[in-house]
């Protein structure tokens, strides 16, 4: 099943499509915590990244979802109008006795713990990739 | 997703209702700094109807628990179901937080 969808750059819409995900990873038997956990987190850290740092919460710059997921795995990107960043350089180890008292820094850490893969190009946009794979 | 605070003796009890996600972080802890301005020092905040909570929602808590322990107060967290007990170990914070099984547990440990 594949669907797509865009929204503004306002993080109160980040719920509405987090919902409508995990919804479809919970028709296709997705676990109980892929998903309340690894989806709704991964999904809202990337929506959030697009949103707030790619797109600067510019009113008109719009952010696509989309959304490939089957019985074996799910594929999300999502697409913001920023100019992108360095996956490596910006995964900081946050659990380091220096991290772990700063406030942010940890949102890419839990799309790459969460998924099994995220990844970051450039096509028509700054697109993140989450894949993350189906277990009973 | 809403926050509701209450009074449990001196301990200010906060009920994080829905998600903590960077959406609604800043509600909570604004609700938190004007009760600590007020002069209470001793905080709980309660996950018991929580959903999930995302990196904005964790820098929060870093974030309240600092400002708690500079004013010379103390926070605990309760309730976190396994999904929430797994953000807080894949983090480690964890280890930065005194986390409780249940309320009463947390209200007894101040």
């Amino acid at each position: 099943m594949a669907m797509e969808l865009e929204i503004p750059s306002d993080v109160r819409y980040i719920e509405r499509v987090v919902e409508v995900v995990a919804r479809q990873c919970a028709q296709f038997a997705y676990s109980a915590r892929q998903v309340s956990l690894n989806v709704p987190v991964a999904l809202t850290e990337a929506l959030a990244n697009a949103i707030l740092r790619g797109n600067h919460e510019t009113l008109g710059k719009q952010v696509q979802i989309r959304c490939d997921v089957n019985r074996e795995r799910l594929v999300l990107e999502v697409v913001d109008q920023g100019i992108g960043f360095d996956l490596t350089e910006c995964l900081v180890d946050v659990t380091s006795p220096e991290n772990l008292v700063r406030e942010d820094g940890r949102g890419l850490f839990l799309m790459a713990r969460l998924m099994d893969t995220v990844e970051r190009f450039a096509s028509r946009g700054n697109v993140v990739r989450l894949t993350l794979r189906r277990h009973d | 997703m809403s926050f509701a605070l209450r009074k449990q003796g001196d301990i200010v009890v906060v009920d994080v209702e829905g998600q903590l996600i960077v959406g609604n972080r800043q509600e909570l802890k604004q609700k938190v700094l004007d009760e600590l301005e007020r002069g209470e020092k001793k905080f709980l905040i309660d996950f018991s109807q929580t959903g999930y909570i995302d990196s904005s929602g964790l820098g929060v808590l870093v974030s309240l628990s600092k400002k708690i322990r500079e004013q010379g107060g103390e926070l605990r967290l309760a309730n976190l179901n396994d999904d929430l007990k797994t953000l807080f170990e894949l983090t480690k914070l964890d280890t930065l937080f005194q986390i409780a099984d249940t309320r009463e547990r947390a209200l007894e440990s101040f």
